[in-house]
């Protein structure tokens, strides 16, 4: 008989396994067709051991082997049968698709991504809209208590950021501009860049830390608990419940913070103009003023509409999509605040770019 | 029975902080065996069996596991004996982070040296035994209460640990599920020596799976015996137990 008879140890165990397995190996490579494992002396066989087996067995049969077991107990034989792998072609090993259409793949998740924020937007706006002419969707207290969370709790944090961007705004290009003797223009420099760029951008980004993380936690949160899904059965769709009142505390507090924000900012830059430059108080303000154009106001005053819905919607649309447990909230609530950080940061130089060189002008 | 006691409690009384929950329990779990636990709701089942695992230190008395005093032992060598354990918990305790196949891999990655592969084959056959065959990639928010004390039992059985306790396998389970996992506490039992401590309320699942029966009541020991002395039993709330 040209057979390879391989006596199997004593103990087949997950402990034995992986030296077992470095031992079988050479099997693969025997030129002999035959192959009979000898199981007349194992006496304990875990189920690591009998999926183990059995599978090596079967990795031997597709490379053409015959196998036999030998001199199996009832109860080896009986372990071994509990203990059968399932055989279908793992899915444990997703076969590797080519780069195009892995990136087709994600291009299409991408574009779906974009469908259906476009779509949660676009339901968001028809609540918004309804609910103002709706006497049961109004939800005033709601938007009164949102809209205290939102500014009146930021108002500390916003104010002193603000006052130290102004501040260090005007010490950075006080050097220069003293050069030049052109001191009293740190009060236009201040003033446009607060006004136009900083105030609505660090606004922004406070308050999608802050709330927008909170929005988002609050939604998951929901959402994991079922109570949204209770909402539902309820017939309270939660749109309108839930996210328009925010989005209209976040469209009346946005652009006041801002304007607080681009207040403060200019005092900041204020201080090192009196205390550095030597500029006294009432020029340094009438410079502001004249400096001021409608434009800047109102790129200002679009850029702090445009980042609060930009803010409601991803808080809203990364809360809906928790899922799992309160890990899930804590995830959804990190990426949410990335997200938001990033599309205010993409939508104001959009917005830069379109007012610098098209825009109204005034 | 001649066979060696692979459980030994001694006068144990244990509980939470001040609370007394049992009270001066004593008894032997034999190699191989199936002893189920049995009480009503509140009784101490659970404390016992934390007791049992040391998650619980008690107030007096002695436990022996495996032959080695539970209580005196270093931490260490309490860590490696309790690989030998498995435990199914009342409320399943799966990490919920991560998947069900995640789930039930833990064992072998935190203990073994197998490959991936083999790691993944152990883990599908291991849910199909506890018949779940399709649930490997959800995670256990996504699974009803049964499906997750399953999931939790195969993660339990994944080395196939010599002494397996388990609180409540088949509490929520439908009669095929139930007779289908008590088939398999017995297959693990017979083929693989397995000694079983089982919390379970279902008659029909006590009839087919205990070779004896340990009574709780108030944190006493009310009964201890075969399933035919347990009927017998004059005591008042085994007889309650009984017929209600
Ligand atoms: N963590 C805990 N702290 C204090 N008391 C507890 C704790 N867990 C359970 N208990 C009390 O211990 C008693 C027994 O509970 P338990 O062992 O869970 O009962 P069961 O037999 O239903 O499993 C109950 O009275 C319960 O209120
Ligand atoms: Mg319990």
């Amino acid at each position: 008989m040209n057979a390879i008879i391989h006596k199997l140890p004593e103990r087949i165990t997950y402990y034995e396994v992986p030296s077992l397995e470095s031992e079988l190996k050479s099997l693969l490579k025997n030129p002999l067709k035959e192959i009979v494992l000898d199981f007349g002396e194992v006496h304990t066989l875990d189920s690591t051991g009998a999926v183990f087996i059995q599978s090596f067995a079967n990795r031997l049969r597709e490379a053409d082997k015959q196998v036999r077991f030998e001199g199996m107990s009832a109860n080896v034989s009986h372990t071994l049968q509990l203990f059968a792998p399932i055989e279908s072609k793992p899915a444990s090993k997703p076969a590797k698709e080519n780069i195009f259409v892995r990136i087709g793949d994600s291009a299409h998740q991408w574009m779906s991504y974009f469908i259906e924020s476009l779509v949660l937007f676009a339901d968001i706006f028809y609540w918004a809209f309804v609910a103002f002419f709706r006497k049961k969707l109004r939800r005033r207290s709601e938007v009164i208590n949102q809209g205290v969370q939102i500014g009146v709790n930021a108002l500390f944090i916003v104010g002193l950021i603000a006052f130290l961007i102004g501040f260090i705004l005007a010490l950075q290009s006080a050097a220069q501009l003293r050069l030049f003797g052109a001191n009293i223009y740190v009060a236009d420099l201040v003033a446009v860049a607060m006004i136009s760029e900083m105030g609505p951008l660090i606004t922004a980004i406070l308050v999608a830390g802050r709330s927008g993380s909170a929005i988002t936690a609050e939604i998951a949160t929901m959402k994991v608990s079922e109570e949204i899904d209770a909402l539902n059965v309820m017939g309270v769709d939660p749109l309108p419940y839930l996210i328009v009142p925010k989005l209209y505390a976040l469209l009346i507090v946005l652009p006041l913070l801002t304007v607080f924000a681009n207040v403060i900012g200019i005092i900041g830059g204020a201080v090192i103009g009196v205390t550095y430059l030597d500029i006294d108080l009432l020029p340094f303000f009438k410079e502001v003023i004249s400096v001021l154009r409608y434009k800047e106001i109102f790129t200002g005053l679009v850029k702090s509409v445009t980042f609060a819905v930009i803010i409601l919607l991803t808080a809203t649309y990364f809360g809906f999509k928790a899922r799992g447990g309160a890990e899930g909230v804590g995830k959804v609530t990190t990426s949410s605040v990335v997200a938001s950080i990033f599309f205010v940061i993409v939508a104001d130089s959009i917005l830069g770019l379109i007012f610098y060189f098209g825009g109204p002008s005034f | 029975m001649t066979s060696k006691a692979l459980i030994k409690v001694e006068n144990l009384t244990g509980g939470y902080n001040e609370t007394v929950i049992l009270k001066d329990v004593s008894f032997e779990v034999y190699e191989g065996e199936i002893l189920v636990i049995l009480g009503t709701s509140g009784c101490g089942k659970t404390t016992l069996l934390k007791h049992l695992i040391g998650l619980l230190y008690p107030f007096s008395g002695k436990i022996y596991l495996l032959g080695h005093d539970l209580l005196s032992l270093p931490e260490k060598k309490a860590m490696i004996l309790m690989r030998k354990i498995g435990v199914l918990f009342q409320n399943g305790a799966l990490l919920n982070s991560i998947t069900v196949a995640d789930n039930v891999a833990i064992p072998y990655e935190q203990h073994t040296n197998l490959k991936t592969d083999l790691i993944n084959q152990l883990v599908r056959l291991k849910l199909k035994l506890v018949g779940l065959p399709h649930a490997a990639e959800l995670l256990p928010s996504e699974l009803s209460g049964g499906m997750r004390k399953r999931a939790a039992l195969a993660r339990a059985i994944a080395l196939d640990p010599p002494i397996l306790f388990a609180d409540e396998p088949a509490a929520g389970l439908d009669p095929v599920t139930a007779a289908s996992l008590d088939r398999l506490l017995l297959d693990l039992r017979k083929l693989l020596g397995m000694t079983l401590v089982v919390v379970t309320h279902e008659l029909t699942s006590i009839k087919r799976i205990a070779d004896r029966i340990l009574f709780l009541d108030k944190g006493r020991i009310a009964f201890l015996g075969t399933m035919e002395q347990a009927m017998a039993s004059e005591s008042e709330p085994v007889k309650k137990f009984f017929n209600p």
